[in-house]
């Protein structure tokens, strides 16, 4: 366990002043509602290093910070070997000439310096290249092996300076890693940085780990394991390790998703062939009988303010979402188009609901609406499903299985643009992105 | 060319409601099984002879066993597509188990629903554990007694046919029973 790395690191942000001049034209910034976005072309040169050690951190957190805004599909990091301007000090203006040449119309440049007690301090400044002014300059302290977390958050700092939306690159994605036959799957969690860095498996693989997601507090997980006699949720803390099985039911136990606040667990108890959904207060440890019908009822997923659930039945027919109060008043049915709809999931801005929907023998995965207006498919393909949300409720990752192949992770903006496939090359499903980590 | 900023604002407020406790019922305690000694420990095997002609009669699985039970009854049931109800070729099949099962009264099974694997993950428990009720259901009825039946679902997760196309997925749409103890 790198415990290490997970201990609260010391973060300060400090403001740096600014070294402006007066705007000749309206700031540069990306609009990321817009229909058809060209990627913003970015600088990001290397982070200059008094020695070896610093220097060679700051061209690290460059390439980070890099690889995460491409990754957004906003940005166009360019190509360092193309740079004209070497060696800038971050307290002294670029000479921005040098950057319109090369077409760059922000510009990230910043500083790495390992202090006399061993703490790494980074300052970075974003300019506005045109305007040749400055537009945001921070201060991050940490320790020298938290590197990536300053990057990330300077990335986080980049982004939300330039499109106004809340970042999501200093998180973490937890994931089912699957590997053998299909007829005798191993299936365990991983987890990784946003950015595919520092893999690490949390299970073994002497039974399936399956549908894992986050809680509110980023250091707890809860997950399904499926044995040949039994299914079951856990609760399973990273940083220590250790993990609780989540209450005593005779029949089959799945699909358990936190409660925004982390306090409740909401799941699918099954009894007697019929599945139903209970919420368990995590401090009384007592469980809740939520919904008490024959029908199928399952994958369960909390409004952010926590008041109601999102959840997928076939009391209608066919699996379609619902929603009703967390404590089983009031359900009404939100999807309608022709289809089955199955794992609903809300987005941590309360404005959406994602899912899978099948139809013509295809899968989407789809958003619309908590009131079940403005559905839209955002992909299509053999086998999509599972979809998770980067925390500022722009991003969706899923998993995408080929016809006859194996399933890989594959992650789509809200607008449907910017579909590739995650930073992780194996075979895996059932992403969850955490939140912002602290 | 510069677009125009747009913020989003969240609007988030922290709310959680209290719940009641309520409680959960304890699985039935398993039927006794016969006590049945141990095999005693086989004999050192004699120096090597050529083998003696082979007399006529009879080779297969023996009486009791899991062979015996899946070759003469048949261990798999199949369903349609999002289906859990039985069809008659399943109740032919689940007919010979129950009969099987009487025979071998020591013998505890466990029903394994499965599903293919086009539906979503979590649905698909639910799908599966529909399919083990429906065996359950009917081995009870035809007298096996609920107390030697444990139920799963495994979902789409073990499927028995790697392929992709109707065939396979028809395959993969079945409910296994296992014998978890008491076979020969």
């Amino acid at each position: 366990m790198r415990l290490r790395r997970l201990l609260a690191a010391m973060f300060a942000l400090v403001m740096v002043a600014s070294l402006a001049s007066a705007p000749a034209r309206a700031q540069v910034e990306v609009d990321v509602n817009k229909g058809v976005v060209t990627p913003l072309p970015i600088a990001v040169p290397g982070f200059s290093g008094t020695e070896t050690r610093s220097a060679g951190i700051g061209a690290d957190i460059a390439k980070v910070v890099s690889a995460d805004l491409e990754r957004s599909g906003f940005f166009r990091p360019l190509d360092p070997n193309g740079f004209i301007e070497r060696n800038l000090d971050v307290a002294v203006q670029p000479r921005f000439q040098d950057w319109r040449v090369v077409n760059a119309q922000a510009l990230v440049n910043g500083a790495a310096a390992i202090g006399a007690d061993g703490r790494l301090q980074v300052d970075f400044r974003v300019w506005d290249v045109f305007n040749e002014k400055q537009i945001l300059g921070l201060q991050f302290v940490s320790t020298p092996e938290n590197w990536r977390r300053v990057a990330h958050k300077i990335s986080d700092a980049v982004y939300k300076q330039l499109t106004g939306e809340d970042g999501y690159f200093d998180t973490r994605i937890v994931f089912v890693a699957e590997s053998g036959p299909k007829t005798n799957r191993i299936k365990q969690l991983e987890i990784m940085d946003q950015d595919g860095a520092n893999p690490s498996y949390l299970t073994p693989t002497t039974y399936q780990a399956m549908t894992p997601r986050f809680s509110a507090t980023d250091q707890e997980i809860t997950y399904m394991a499926l044995r040949a006699d039994s299914a079951r949720i856990y609760l399973f803390n990273i940083e220590t390790a250790r993990q609780e099985t989540l209450g005593q039911f005779s029949g089959i136990v799945f699909a358990p998703r936190f409660s925004p606040d982390g306090g409740k667990v909401a799941f699918s108890v099954e009894r007697n062939g019929n599945t139903d959904i209970y919420v368990m207060d995590l401090k009384t440890r007592a469980s809740t009988r939520i919904t008490s019908d024959p029908a199928i009822d399952t994958s369960p997923s909390f409004s952010p303010d926590g008041t109601k659930l999102a959840f997928n039945s076939d009391r209608g027919g066919g699996p379609q979402l619902y929603v009703m109060n967390v404590d089983g008043s009031g359900v009404h049915r939100i999807s309608y188009a022709a289809g089955r709809y199955t794992t609903p999931v809300w987005s941590p801005k309360g404005d959406f609901i994602a899912f899978t929907k099948q139809t013509g023998g295809e899968f989407h995965i789809g958003v619309m609406r908590p009131d079940g207006s403005d559905e839209r498919i955002l992909t299509t393909s053999y086998l999509d499903e599972g979809p998770t949300w980067a925390p500022n409720g722009r991003v969706l990752m899923f998993s995408r299985e080929t016809r006859g192949g194996g399933s890989r992770l594959w992650s789509v903006d809200i607008s449907g643009r910017n579909l590739r496939a995650a930073p992780y090359a194996g075979a895996a499903s059932d992403p969850a992105w955490s939140p912002l980590l602290k | 060319m510069t677009p125009r900023l747009i913020v989003r604002t969240a609007l988030l407020a922290a709310a959680a409601a209290t719940l009641a406790a309520c409680a959960s019922s304890k699985p039935p305690p398993p039927a006794p099984t016969p006590y049945t000694p141990p095999p005693a420990p086989a004999p050192a095997p004699p120096p090597y002879t050529p083998p003696p002609p082979v007399a006529s009669g009879p080779t297969g699985p023996i009486p009791g066993s899991t062979q015996d039970f899946v070759i003469n009854a048949g261990d798999r049931v199949y369903f349609d597509f999002d289906q859990f109800t039985l069809r008659d070729d399943a109740k032919g099949v689940l007919d010979r188990q129950a009969q099987w099962l009487q025979r071998y009264p020591q013998v505890m099974i466990r029903i394994e629903g499965n599903a293919d694997e086009r539906g979503t993950r979590e649905y698909n428990l639910a799908l599966g554990a529909r399919r083990a009720e429906s065996v359950r259901a009917y081995l009870a009825s035809r007298g096996i007694a609920g107390g030697r039946i444990s139920t799963i679902s495994y979902g789409k997760e073990r499927p028995i046919d790697a392929g992709t196309g109707e065939d396979a997925w028809a395959r993969n749409r079945n409910a296994h029973t296992a014998l978890t103890s008491g076979a020969r």
